[in-house]
């Protein structure tokens, strides 16, 4: 059934549909002389049913992407779509619903209630919203995410790499149109981030899930369809099919244009 | 190391302020209470001091309180002309008292009421005490003939009279109506506290309230130059005959500012009980406070014993802000304290104790009381915090998991029970066994429990918070599920900040159970043994003239009219009740169970005994006794044994003819009056009414009525409790807030991450609001099972007393319940809207 859904997500007779759509985002953090521009003009698609890596060099603008995606932080200029929804000009409390029923979010640490158990926080969103969830696909994420006997104990009782697939499937569980994920491997060891990005990887292909992810960790990026490189607020290039040799050899080239940029100016 | 402490109370003032609010609560109350009570003294010592003469000869009066009846022993004229030839004395003036004539103003109304007295008295031109004059004539002049009268400027003022208009008068004297021509108009230095004088002529006042004969109720001997108070006393009290006696002023003055301070003694009690309470939760919320603030800042914390300094530096940079805290807090709580002494003062000259002639003393005695007080409890609250601060290992400086090790809950629930069980053991002793001062064995018990269960409600709360989580569960899904766990998260905390709010309620439902049953017992008592169908009574508490009692009687439909008359006599060096009552009427005053002989049968030299005192005393009808009332002594046969009964309960009963011949004045408590059998009710009343329609310090009331004015007195007690305990629930609120407001700090991450995946902000706030519901819930119903306990306890220990009847208020307590869920979401609102604005973003982004 939900393999149907997944065909029926990633139609390939049709023009891949876009999840998201950002434009001419800048995004400016204070003013007068202590204003930063952390994004200066960032135009960007996300196509649903991808995996998106978004990487870059640390303070290149990664997190306040996805933050402004994702309607957690507002937009100084610009426009971020998600399907039809116009974000930038929501009102904090239809963007909390917009969060609520359209967005799944994995964090680099701190995803989970620590008073919920991991059935607890998975339904959380569900919960929120009031909403019953639909029983055959929470068994079938459940199953994915391969917790088994541990969904009643609570995120203290568990390791670093099953809360984060207990954050994954809570993501996962109320059927976003986008997932964001901020480098969701970011405190796990390679065992169990190899286990969480497995994971994002199968609902991808499984479930036809859209998935953003930053990281930067090339053997993290070489999970996903497509990585878009940020370098000081902008895009500057983009692998698809990646392997984490050509993503190392993309970064290093930036590394030189940067430093080249850096020295000309 | 100090400094930083500095710096870290600057960065959290207004959580400290509301912790210190506590302490600026009860340091308000004991300075409160200290500056009311010396004002008190101080302004009663200024009056008591021009009401004596240099010596002061009176009838021995054993020690009579001013609450029972004044003697009705008199001096006879001729001593003052004798003590006048004493050597040493000046002159001698005979003085007459009469403490129950009160001015009726213009509109009909008494001017003064319950406590300060209506004073009658005779001008004379004597000196008070070291040549004061005693009262000087602000206008007009004094009485030189009956029909005149001169009052008091505060009087005067009120009653609205001018000189030379005919002012209204009541008095318990002979005469219980006078009308006499306003001559003058006098000033007393340092006011009167309340009270209304009228003064007489001599003559008049003689045929007002000494039966017409050349008597006195007292006589100032004044000194000559060079002769001291104590010689005068001496050489005075060589002329006096048997049973007067002769004092120095200073004594007499010191002695009678002294009653009137431990009449109203009361009101410092009072006051000093809620200072207690308050201190008591404040410091509820000083150790949360402390506690939280330390858990929040182990890390930096850590960090000072990482960088070498010793565990007592960091337990000390604690107790350092602590008592930065309780400095401020009793500063204000001080200045506070003046305010409510004012607050007080108005209060009472609404009362009629007008004490504004007065300014406010603020002794040392005060400030220093009150500093100390509040630096100590702050100090003791926090000094478990601070030990915990002190424990916080250098390593947890480097470490991101919970660095505080909860210590266990073991050695508290042992110390909780024990303290809980020695509490209910001292209460127990205080209210049912024969312990001295059972006051403060109560006091001591109620604290010990309270304690206790504070220390305990961690446990005892969780089926409360258990039953509470399946409700919200069940109706608010996960939000609610939420702010159960929140509650339940840190069950010292929530069982603390719980028990702040517990100490309040539970004193509110103690007097709210003790109230019920007191007005059900009045209910019943009224209904089952009262006879009468209507009472006559005083609306000033002072008792009114016999004449008033012959009037009535005389009222068409009116049938039968028992006197009655409160009043104290010594037996054995012990103060006894008695009551003199009419034997002729004794029907009137409602079936009494007797154990032997009728009290119909009393005579001038019989008494009759109550039961219990029977027993103890050995008594048995035929037995004799001697009864003393003031200086007199007499003996009594005993004539029957009476058990008890609503209206008679008395240690005594004397015929009223025995009771005047103990110098018992002839004044009646209460009158209580039949209707004959087939006169109309209605008409009756009126006729009544109208009979006593000139005298406003008299009152009539029918059965209903009656109950219902005993009800309204204890009504008006339990709501003067419940607005000072809702100072205590205040503390309590301001306790939830600070607990809600830290905890919502402590939780930024994770309020953060709820809103990222979408809770809204009314949802954020509902999850607080319920998780602070939970806790004002605990706490009432904690302080409801306590007070309901504790009230059912004392009423069982007042039973013999009359209060026999067990109420308890449900409906009353289940609103107790709604007020703690509305505290709570009062409480929640401000950690709420704090909540909600927090950025989302700095739980998403790791540091
Ligand atoms: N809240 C903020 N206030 C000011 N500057 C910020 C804030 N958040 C991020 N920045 C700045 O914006 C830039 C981009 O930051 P970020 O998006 O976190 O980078 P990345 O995630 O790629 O490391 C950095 O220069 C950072 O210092
Ligand atoms: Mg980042």
């Amino acid at each position: 059934m939900t393999t149907d859904l997944a065909q029926e997500r990633r139609d390939t007779t049709a023009p891949p549909k876009t999840a998201a759509r950002v434009t001419d985002l800048v995004k400016t953090y204070g003013s007068g002389d202590t204003a930063v521009t952390a994004l200066k003009g960032v135009s960007l698609d996300i196509a649903a049913g991808e995996f998106t890596a978004i990487m870059g060099p640390s303070g290149s603008g990664k997190s306040t992407l996805m933050h402004c995606a994702a309607g957690l932080d507002s937009v100084t200029r610009g426009s971020v779509q998600l399907g039809a929804i116009e974000l930038t000009t929501l009102k904090e409390k239809d963007l909390t619903k917009v969060r609520r029923d359209h967005i799944g979010f994995v964090f680099q640490s701190f995803n989970l209630i620590p008073t919920l158990n991991a059935e607890e926080n998975i339904l959380l969103p569900l919960s929120i919203a009031g909403r019953k969830p639909d029983r055959a696909w929470y068994d079938h994420v459940i199953a994915t995410v391969g917790l088994g006997d541990r969904l009643g104990h609570r995120p203290g009782e568990l390791s670093g790499g099953q809360q984060q697939r207990v954050a994954c499937a809570r993501a996962l569980v109320s059927r976003p149109e986008i997932i964001f994920a901020d480098e969701p491997t970011g405190n796990l060891d390679s065992t169990s981030g190899a286990e969480v990005l497995g994971f994002l990887r199968r609902s991808v292909d499984d479930f036809g899930q859209t998935i953003v992810m930053v990281t930067h960790d090339p053997g993290a990026a070489s999970w996903t369809d497509r990585v878009v490189f940020l370098a000081d607020g902008r895009i500057v290039t983009e692998l698809r099919e990646p392997t984490p040799e050509r993503i190392l050899e993309t970064m290093k080239s930036l590394d030189a244009k940067h430093v080249d940029a850096k020295v000309q100016g | 190391m100090l400094r930083a402490s500095w710096k870290s109370l600057m960065a959290r003032k207004l959580r400290l302020f509301m912790s210190a609010f506590a302490i600026i609560l009860g340091v308000a109350f004991v300075a409160g209470s200290f500056v009311f009570t010396d004002t008190l003294g101080r302004s009663f010592d200024s009056i008591m001091n021009s009401s004596v003469g240099d010596v002061v000869v009176r009838p021995v009066a054993g020690d009579v309180d001013i609450e029972s009846q004044p003697s009705s022993a008199t001096l006879p004229g001729s001593l003052v002309k004798e003590l006048a030839d004493v050597p040493g004395a000046a002159r001698a003036d005979g003085n007459i008292t009469n403490f129950g004539t009160f001015v009726v103003g213009k509109d009909g109304k008494l001017i003064g009421g319950f406590g300060p007295p209506g004073i009658g008295i005779n001008f004379t031109d004597g000196p008070a005490a070291k040549g004061l004059e005693p009262l000087t004539l602000n206008a007009g002049r004094w009485p030189t003939a009956g029909g005149e009268v001169v009052v008091d400027e505060k009087t005067a003022e009120k009653a609205g009279y001018l000189i030379g208009e005919k002012v209204n008068l009541v008095s318990s004297g002979a005469e219980p109506r006078i009308q006499a021509k306003l001559v003058g108009i006098a000033h007393m230095d340092g006011g009167t506290a309340g009270a209304s004088l009228s003064i007489f002529d001599t003559g008049e006042a003689r045929r007002l309230f000494m039966d017409g004969n050349d008597t006195y109720t007292d006589i100032w001997v004044s000194a000559a130059d060079g002769t001291s108070q104590a010689e005068l006393r001496d050489a005075v009290a060589a002329k006096l005959p048997k049973d007067v006696e002769a004092v120095t002023g200073d004594a007499a003055a010191k002695a009678a500012a002294s009653d009137i301070q431990e009449a109203l003694g009361f009101i410092t009690t009072f006051l000093l009980i809620f200072a207690g309470v308050a201190l008591v939760v404040g410091s509820f919320l000083i150790v949360n406070t402390f506690s939280i603030l330390v858990a929040q800042r182990s890390r930096e914390l850590a960090l000072f014993r990482a960088l070498g300094s010793t565990r007592r530096q960091v337990a000390r940079s604690v107790l350092f802000e602590a008592s930065v805290i309780g400095l401020i807090g009793s500063i204000i709580g001080l200045g506070l304290g003046v305010v409510i002494a004012m607050g007080i003062r108005v209060l009472f000259g609404q009362f009629g104790l007008d004490l504004s002639g007065q300014s406010l003393i603020i002794s040392p005695r005060t400030i220093v009381v009150s500093l100390v007080v509040g630096l100590v409890v702050t100090l003791v609250a926090a000094y478990l915090p601070a030990r915990k601060a002190g424990k916080v290992p250098p390593v947890a400086a480097m470490r991101d998991d919970a660095i505080l090790a909860e210590s266990g809950m073991r050695g508290r629930t042992i110390v909780g029970t024990i303290l809980t069980a020695l509490g209910a053991g001292l209460l127990a002793a205080g209210l049912f066994a024969d312990v001295p001062s059972p006051t403060y064995w109560v006091g001591g018990g109620i604290l010990g429990v309270v304690l206790g269960m504070a220390l305990i409600s961690p446990i005892v709360g969780r089926p409360v918070i258990a039953a509470i989580g399946w409700l919200y569960r069940k109706t608010f899904g996960a939000v609610g599920l939420m702010a159960q766990q929140n509650a339940q998260r840190n069950p010292r905390r929530t069982g603390a900040t719980a028990s702040a709010l517990m100490i309040g309620v539970t004193l509110v439902s103690m007097m709210a159970v003790f109230g019920a049953s007191a007005k059900a017992s009045i209910d019943k008592a009224v209904e089952k043994e009262f006879v009468a169908d209507y009472v006559v009574s005083s609306a000033v508490g002072t008792p009114f003239s016999t004449e008033v009692t012959e009037e009535l009687a005389a009222v068409p439909g009116v049938d039968e009219v028992a006197a009655f008359r409160w009043d104290q006599v010594k037996v054995k060096g012990e103060d006894r009740q008695v009551t003199g009552i009419d034997p002729s009427h004794i029907g009137v005053l409602g079936p009494t169970p007797m154990v032997e002989g009728r009290l119909a049968d009393l005579t001038t030299t019989t008494v009759s005994v109550a039961e219990e005192l029977a027993t103890t005393d050995k008594l048995s009808v035929g037995s004799t006794i001697d009864l003393t009332r003031g200086g007199t002594t007499k003996p009594f046969t005993v004539g029957a044994i009476h058990g008890d009964s609503a209206l008679l309960s008395s240690d005594y009963l004397l015929s009223l003819p025995a009771l005047e011949s103990l110098g018992g004045a002839k004044t009646d408590s209460y009158a209580f009056i039949t209707r004959e059998s087939g006169a109309a009710a209605a008409q009756v009343g009126r006729d009544l009414d109208k009979a006593l329609a000139d005298l406003p310090v008299v009152t009539v009331k029918d059965q209903g009525e009656f109950a219902d004015e005993q009800r309204a007195q204890i009504n008006q007690m339990l709501y003067l409790i419940y607005a000072l305990l809702g100072l205590a629930v205040i503390i309590a609120i301001l306790g939830i807030i600070n607990t809600l407001a830290l905890s919502v700090i402590e939780r930024t991450k994770e309020i953060g991450l709820l809103r990222a995946v979408g809770l809204s902000r009314r949802q954020l706030k509902r999850m607080l609001r319920l998780e602070s519901i939970v806790i004002a819930l605990l706490g009432a119903a904690l302080g409801i099972g306590l007070g309901v306990a504790f009230g059912v306890a004392l009423q069982r220990s007042l039973a013999d007393d009359g209060i026999d009847v067990l109420a308890v208020p449900w409906p009353q307590l289940g609103l107790f319940v709604a007020l703690a869920g509305l505290v709570g979401i009062i409480a929640a609102w401000w950690p709420g809207w704090r909540a909600s604005k927090l950025d989302i973003l700095r739980a998403v982004t790791t540091e």
